[in-house]
């Protein structure tokens, strides 16, 4: 079984809609661990070392947020400025993180329309997740495709209670050995 | 008079409640309201208590021993190997030069040898009871006096054992003495006696140290909160039971086994636990010290009792005064030490009562002496009390802390001081220290010091309002001084001797509540903090978070009301001489939170960031479809 790490990050996860109802989705949820990095660092002092050990014990690592200004919340900066230690995890003895699997779950508040060349963004969010890859590949890991859950400004309640069913089952299959897909 | 045992208690309880608060309001202290109790209620006045109060008071010097056993609790046996010097020298000189020049002057009036040795051994000794019951009260035990008068009083408890042992001889052909075999040591050789008073010494060790301390934690466990007490009060019983078993006194056991304990997780629920009793029963001595002084007999001589006590105080008093001189105790503190121990102490009853039993004085003179003792006791309080009223305001009260300050020789420029390390000044300067700053610290507080340099932690003891001490410790090429002073009175004055000469430092200033921080502001304080603000809204922001609320967010919250906090005190400071308008303001912004809370408004600064609130987004979005 794949052990997969979701480093949360949500700073005002009482505002959100989207991302609140994915959470009990996958709560307790076998080989899933979910980390909610705000909840944990509420002064956003991150303990990297208990960082770098829950990153060997799992196979895939998706950081999982809503798309802020093209990026994630700052936590994840502050994350990856901390964690990601030249030496461990990049330079020519950083090997720790060797061959697992990266990615992001994301949540945009733009249809899916509006990321593209003709979109009023311009550019796609795969575009836009440029540093998440080269971080990735720096560290020799493998980044995979980005899971999005578009327009979720718009979104109804129905269409939530879809996107839930979808996402437990997106993780099921990647814990179970199959890819990640959309 | 037949009184039920009730009544009695009755009568002694209600003296006590009476008593004590009127003595209190007097000024009187609580050991002068006891034995004013005791006369009054005694034979010679109201006649509620009858002779028992003898029986009484052979009962109630149980409270002494729990008084030892506390003082021990409160003395690590470090601390103790460390005043063996003052307890030997001047503990062992004041027992010998007092017996000496007291069995002189008695020989002088004509006494038989052995009957002046038993009157200068007796009357050399204090009382314990009333002395460290009095200095404790005052809150001065820890003065060089204190320590004083403890150091000879515990020679003079152990000083008893020998004497006791020393009376039957003293007895002579025509005693009565017959052995009564009452301790286990009567019928043992010189070598054997000594073993024995030995071997009780290790048994209070060891099994302070192996038994007493496993068998608390076992009667801790079992969670019934009297259980501990009767263990307590079991401890100090056997203990004494043990000591007289051998002929030892009580109280020395008792203050023995207090120090095995002292360092013991459960010493401070022994004392909590013994406290009371011991508090109780010495109460209860004093006031059947009070009822033993015979007025009769006082009325029918009192030039003679008076002129003896007067004599007696005047020789002991002027023994301590040049033993104290030879020690080098300040003046002032030596007049304290000489008035504190001028008494003769409660042993002396123990001791008068032998040499009536070994017919070594006539029942006349002992009867005279019991007076005696009893009326110097109960002058004790006043004396003490005259000394606090009349000597010491002579001396200049900036010495009444006796202790000179630390030299202090800087071997390098620390870039920090620290005026005060109490429990807030500690946590700073731990904090520094790990992050490789160095400062040099300050305390006022002497028992703290010595604890501290004890740990090998580097202290000086000085007051930091003195600018001469503040430029010894480098503050003219320090950069930044951290004044987390005891009372707020020191935190003022330190400021303002750092703001006249040392105008360059760098002032982080603990203060404790609002007012302090408005007489810091005052001042042109820029750093202030206060005491419990932090640590009591990170304790809200983890309610709110057990609440439900996400730890962010209160962390934020937190945050935010404590800018708010500063601000509003800022805001008040201004105008907070004017007591109309700061009072208005008060209201006004009650006004305001309360409007705030109605309208619901109050979620405006309570709700996340505008920037993560994405409603407006949504409502554009939805308008757009």
């Amino acid at each position: 079984m794949t052990k997969i790490l979701i480093l949360f990050a949500h700073p005002a996860l009482e505002k959100s809609r989207v991302q609140a109802a994915l959470l009990p989705a996958i709560k307790g949820m076998q080989g899933v661990t979910l980390h909610d990095l705000y909840e944990v660092y509420p002064d956003l002092n991150i303990d990297v070392r208990h960082e770098q050990s829950l990153l060997l014990q799992h196979d895939i690592i998706l950081f999982q947020h809503p798309f802020y200004w093209y990026s994630a919340p700052a936590m994840i900066k502050q994350w990856q400025d901390l964690v990601l230690e030249h030496g461990w995890a990049y330079g020519s003895t950083g090997t720790a993180l060797r061959g697992k699997r990266i990615g992001n779950i994301i949540t945009t508040g733009g249809q899916e329309s509006s990321y593209g060349k003709e979109g009023w963004n311009h550019h796609s969010v795969e575009d836009f997740l440029l540093p998440f890859k080269q971080t990735a590949t720096l560290c020799n890991m493998q980044y995979m495709p980005p899971y999005i859950i578009y327009g979720t400004l718009r979104i109804t309640p129905s269409l939530i209670q879809e996107e839930v069913v979808a996402y437990r089952r997106m993780l099921e299959e990647l814990r179970d050995g199959k890819s990640l897909t959309q | 008079m037949e009184h039920s045992y009730f009544f009695i208690t009755m009568i002694y309880l209600a003296a006590a409640v009476i008593f004590i608060p009127l003595a209190r309001k007097l000024g009187l202290g609580s050991v002068l309201g006891y034995l004013l109790a005791g006369m009054v209620i005694g034979p010679s006045m109201l006649g509620f208590i009858g002779q028992e109060g003898q029986d009484i008071m052979h009962f109630a010097e149980f409270g002494v021993v729990m008084m030892l056993f506390l003082i021990g609790l409160e003395l690590e046996p470090a601390l103790l190997w460390n005043m063996r010097a003052p307890i030997l020298g001047l503990g062992g000189l004041q027992v010998l030069i007092t017996t000496a020049v007291i069995t002189g002057g008695a020989l002088l009036l004509g006494q038989p040898l052995n009957a002046s040795l038993a009157l200068g051994m007796t009357l050399s000794l204090s009382s314990t009871a009333i002395v460290l019951q009095s200095l404790k009260e005052k809150g001065i035990l820890s003065s060089s006096a204190g320590q004083s008068s403890f150091s000879v009083l515990l020679f003079q408890d152990i000083a008893v054992i020998p004497m006791l042992a020393i009376f039957p001889l003293l007895a002579g052909v025509s005693s009565t003495h017959t052995d009564d075999g009452h301790t286990l040591r009567d019928n043992l050789p010189a070598w054997g006696q000594t073993l024995m008073v030995l071997g009780a010494v290790v048994v209070i060790i060891v099994a302070g140290r192996y038994l007493i301390k496993p068998l608390l934690r076992i009667v801790a466990r079992a969670r019934v909160r009297e259980l501990f007490t009767a263990f307590a009060l079991l401890l100090v019983v056997s203990i004494s039971v043990l000591m007289s078993l051998v002929g030892l006194s009580p109280a020395l056991g008792a203050f023995l086994g207090g120090v095995v304990l002292a360092n013991s997780e459960y010493r401070h629920e022994l004392e909590s636990d013994v406290e009371p009793f011991k508090g109780l029963l010495l109460g209860l001595f004093f006031i059947a010290v009070g009822a033993s002084i015979d007025f009769k007999l006082v009325l029918s001589m009192p030039w003679v009792i008076i002129g003896l006590v007067a004599a007696l105080m005047a020789i002991k008093a002027i023994i301590l005064l040049t033993l104290g001189k030879v020690f080098r105790i300040s003046i002032e503190q030596n007049l304290l030490f000489g008035v504190a121990l001028s008494q003769v102490g409660e042993f002396a009853f123990v001791l008068l009562s032998f040499t009536n039993q070994y017919n070594i004085l006539p029942q006349a003179t002992v009867s005279i002496m019991t007076a005696v003792v009893a009326i110097s006791m109960a002058f004790t309080p006043l004396l003490m009390m005259l000394y606090e009223r009349v000597i010491q305001p002579r001396f200049n009260v900036a010495d009444k802390n006796t202790r000179q300050p630390d030299e202090i020789h800087l071997q390098e420029k620390h870039p920090v001081i620290i005026a005060g390390f109490g429990r807030f000044g500690n946590i700073v300067g731990r904090f520094l220290r790990v992050n490789g700053i160095k400062a040099t610290i300050l305390d006022l507080d002497s028992d703290r010091v010595d604890a501290l340099q004890n740990l090998g932690v580097k202290v000086y003891y000085g007051d930091a309002s003195r600018h001469d001490l503040l430029e010894a410790a480098g503050a003219a090429d320090a950069k930044i001084i951290i004044i987390a002073m005891d009372t707020v009175e020191q935190t003022l004055e330190v400021v303002k001797v750092v703001r006249k000469h040392f105008p360059h430092l760098q002032m982080l200033v603990k203060a404790e509540n609002i007012p302090d921080t408005y007489e810091l502001m005052d001042l042109g304080v820029l750093h202030i903090y206060r005491e419990t603000l932090d640590t009591s809204l990170r304790m809200g922001a983890d309610a709110l978070n057990m609440l439900g609320i996400r730890a962010y967010h209160a962390h934020r919250i937190a945050s935010t009301f404590r800018k708010q906090e500063d601000k509003a005190l800022k805001g008040l400071s201004a105008i907070r001489n004017d007591k109309k308008l700061y009072i208005n303001t008060v209201k006004e912004r009650i006004e305001e939170l309360e409007k705030l809370m109605a309208n619901d408004k109050i979620t405006r600064w309570n709700s996340p960031a505008q920037g993560w609130d994405e409603s407006s987004l949504i409502n554009e979005a939805n308008e757009d479809q």
